[in-house]
């Protein structure tokens, strides 16, 4: 089968490319990205005003199969993705039974076989459980197929451990992703520490229950020459201590959510629990840090950490309310919207952060639009409206941190493998 | 001005003027627990619901009175096993109440927020009796009636308050009315049980109570926990009362006619001595009474206002 798209700006950093091409998709790959391509096809995109883009690589989503199959489910979150232009996702392990072991990392690559609508790869846990006691058999795992391991959602507090993770994880060539807290500082908090959560009589969450981690971490990962990645960076000083480790030559690379270079403390005020996730909304001067960081490159990737939850979750009190929002239907919108139209990052610098620099990170040949590779490409409307509404997802969940938001830019295809993926009732495949 | 709030549910919410309504509409519904017949029809054939999820006689017994005096009916619910436990949801626990079809529900809850979420999905008329530690407006109210009752007015007045102010409604409600109102509040404690960013609130810090008291027209003095959780740190009882104990000593070094307040019920001897609770600058009693009048007045203009809205 061979598919057209034409007439799009083709945006891809990889081969210095940033102009309006055809691109020719022959089978699964890319065949040819030049002006007036005149071939006939099975199909053609018209896609005169569109951005053509590499797919996204999201680095951080909970899809919630296998153990909570009423938040997500593999189908339903792949779907999402490409909804949102998303086509390769890393599972975080926190699923129930959580991915410790290579049988149950099988179980999972079933499903993913049998239901997955995208790239789906597992990250494994680092400890049995995910109860930072006992390691994982990383190797084992790595077998298995997964490639990262992370206990994301708690961190490894058990230094000595911890290490000796880092030490196995290197060996193995596989990426540890630090969820950075100390639990000891973050206190059972619920909110950003400070006058907000003073202000509504919540429990805080300090800034340094995420950067002394960093810190221990970065430590530890330099000591044992291992790479890691940081997840979900929130504050100002976890940058200002990562631009530091990275300059000193540190194998460091680390992420940032929509919601924390979009959505301060202060949204948090009508107590609403879709705005409740971990780490927390934080101050403006946070805010203002994250987006700094992703314009300088000392954040490498945006990732959703896409957390579905059900409504009776979410609509309790805000205390006993779950942490965590979706994100796979809205990390395209809101970038655009806050960083392409907000001046912070040009188009080819928002697919490094999107595409090629999570493909990078996760050692995927991934993320670029050049000829002879995997056609996963989105074609996205870049000035399109729309609202957003509990009706209009696609994931299972409806806990959004954007519900009634006005987002710019529309993903009209989203194309992996070589096939019209979305829109789902295209007519011309499954 | 005219009051157009079905729900109260915190002083951070309310303008100058509507503080200020709220207490005038509460100085003239003041004289009638003077009365002989201690009762007035302006709620007749309301109904009011204490929802109460923490223990609180004070309180719900103030909100019963003054609902009572008005002619309203009133429900107690008082659900020490809640309805986290009876696996209700608190709003579905509203809905019911709501379907009851009752006017006003009164809600007393041990989680932040809980009246703001109430509020927001029910039609009815919500009044917060304390949320958590966020805010517990009509105590508020009641200290700054009583306060402006005894001295005349609010502009200006310096007013200390001295306890837990980490865990404490009262301070937070207490902090943002007064401010409204042209006060100077100063909050004295040892530096753990001060909040994060509580200067922000228009609050000024002080960690010496006699240094705070040297110009104070009044202290609210905060019930002092100390069974509270281990999980933080707390200061030693002894060593509390010895550093910001309210004692007659402390008091003869500020201003001469000082008053003393406290939301009750006082710890004698733990948070203020008995001398000082029964002395001649404690306005402790006036503010049980007061406070009847002030949810009078509550009830009353959210009642008025959510008739207008139905």
């Amino acid at each position: 089968m061979k598919l057209l798209i034409k007439g799009g700006r083709v945006i891809d950093p990889e081969n210095r490319m940033d102009e309006v091409l055809d691109l020719l998709v022959e089978g699964d790959k890319i065949s040819k990205a030049e002006k007036n391509i005149k071939c006939p096809a099975d199909k053609i995109i018209d896609a005169a005003d569109k951005i053509v883009i590499p797919g996204l690589v999201d680095l951080h989503a909970h899809l919630r199969e296998p153990g909570r199959e009423d938040k997500e489910t593999v189908l339903s979150a792949t779907r999402a993705a490409l909804k949102g232009g998303v086509t390769t996702i890393l599972a975080m392990p926190n699923t129930s039974p959580a991915m410790d072991s290579p049988e149950n990392v099988a179980l999972l690559q079933e499903i993913i076989r049998r239901d997955a609508q995208t790239n789906v790869l597992i990250c494994g846990a680092i400890t049995m459980a995910r109860q930072g006691r006992e390691l994982t058999d990383i190797a084992g795992l790595k077998k298995a197929g997964v490639r990262a391991v992370s206990d994301d959602g708690s961190a490894v507090d058990n230094e000595q451990l911890f290490f000796e993770a880092l030490k196995k994880a290197k060996e193995e060539k596989v990426l540890v992703t630090c969820h950075c807290e100390d639990r000891l500082l973050s206190n059972k908090g619920v909110v950003n520490l400070g006058f907000t959560s003073t202000r509504l009589g919540l429990r805080g969450i300090s800034r340094e229950s995420e950067y002394k981690r960093i810190e221990r971490d970065i430590c530890l990962a330099e000591k044992a020459k291992a790479s890691i990645h940081i997840a979900h960076v929130s504050c100002k000083e976890s940058v200002e201590i990562i631009a530091i480790a990275k300059k000193r030559g540190v194998h460091l690379t680390c992420e940032a959510c929509p919601h924390h270079f979009s959505l301060s403390e202060e949204d948090v005020l009508d107590y609403d629990a879709n705005k409740k996730m971990n780490p927390p909304l934080r101050g403006k001067e946070d805010v203002e840090a994250i987006r700094q960081g992703l314009k300088d490159g000392i954040i490498d990737a945006i990732a959703s950490d896409h957390a579905p939850h059900t409504e009776n979750e979410k609509d309790i009190e805000f205390e006993r309310a779950e942490f965590g929002v979706i994100g796979l239907e809205t990390m395209l919108a809101v970038s655009i919207t806050e960083l392409v139209s907000g001046g912070i990052l040009n188009w080819p610098n928002l697919v490094r952060r999107m595409s090629l620099g999570p493909a990078k990170i996760l050692g995927l040949d991934k993320g670029t639009l050049g000829a002879g590779c995997v056609a996963d490409i989105a074609v996205v409307d870049p000035e399109k409206e729309w609202t957003v509404e509990k009706g209009g997802f696609v994931s299972k969940s409806r806990n959004s941190a954007f519900l009634g938001r006005k987002l710019k830019g529309v993903v009209e295809y989203t194309i992996h493998n070589g096939i019209i993926a979305y829109p789902f009732d295209n007519g011309i495949c499954r | 001005m005219t009051w157009t709030r079905k729900d109260l549910l915190g002083l951070e919410y309310l303008s100058r003027e509507e503080i200020n309504l709220i207490l005038e509409t509460a100085e003239s519904f003041k004289e009638v627990s003077s009365r002989d017949i201690k009762k007035v029809p302006a709620l007749r054939g309301k109904t009011v619901v204490n929802l109460f999820y923490e223990p609180s006689t004070r309180t719900r017994v103030s909100f019963e009175v003054a609902a009572k005096r008005l002619s309203a009916d009133v429900i107690n619910i008082a659900s020490e096993t809640s309805s986290v436990r009876k696996g209700e949801t608190l709003i579905d626990t509203g809905k019911n109440i709501e379907a009851l079809k009752a006017d006003i529900l009164v809600i007393r809850h041990n989680y932040s927020g809980a009246a703001n979420m109430l509020a927001e999905h029910l039609n009815i008329s919500v009044v917060n009796a304390g949320d958590g530690w966020h805010e517990h407006p009509t105590q508020a109210l009641l200290d700054i009636f009583t306060l402006k009752e005894k001295l005349g007015r609010i502009e200006g007045l310096e007013v200390v308050i001295v306890g837990d102010i980490s865990h404490s409604r009262v301070a937070r409600s207490n902090i943002w009315g007064l401010n409204k109102l042209g006060a100077k509040v100063t909050v004295c404690a040892p530096k753990m049980l001060i909040p994060a960013g509580i200067e922000r609130m228009g609050a000024r810090i002080s960690y010496n109570i006699d240094q705070a008291l040297e110009n104070a027209d009044a202290v609210n003095v905060l019930r002092m926990q100390f069974e509270r959780d281990n999980e933080e740190a707390f200061p030693k009882q002894l060593e509390y009362f010895k550093d910001f104990g309210i004692t007659r000593e402390r008091l003869k070094r500020a201003k001469k006619n000082i008053l003393v307040m406290h939301p009750g019920p006082i710890n004698r001897g733990i948070e203020l001595s008995s001398e000082v609770a029964d002395g001649p600058g404690s306005v402790i009693l006036e503010q049980v009474t007061n406070g009847i009048a002030v949810r009078m007045a509550v009830l009353f203009l959210t009642a008025q206002a959510g008739e207008e809205k139905k």
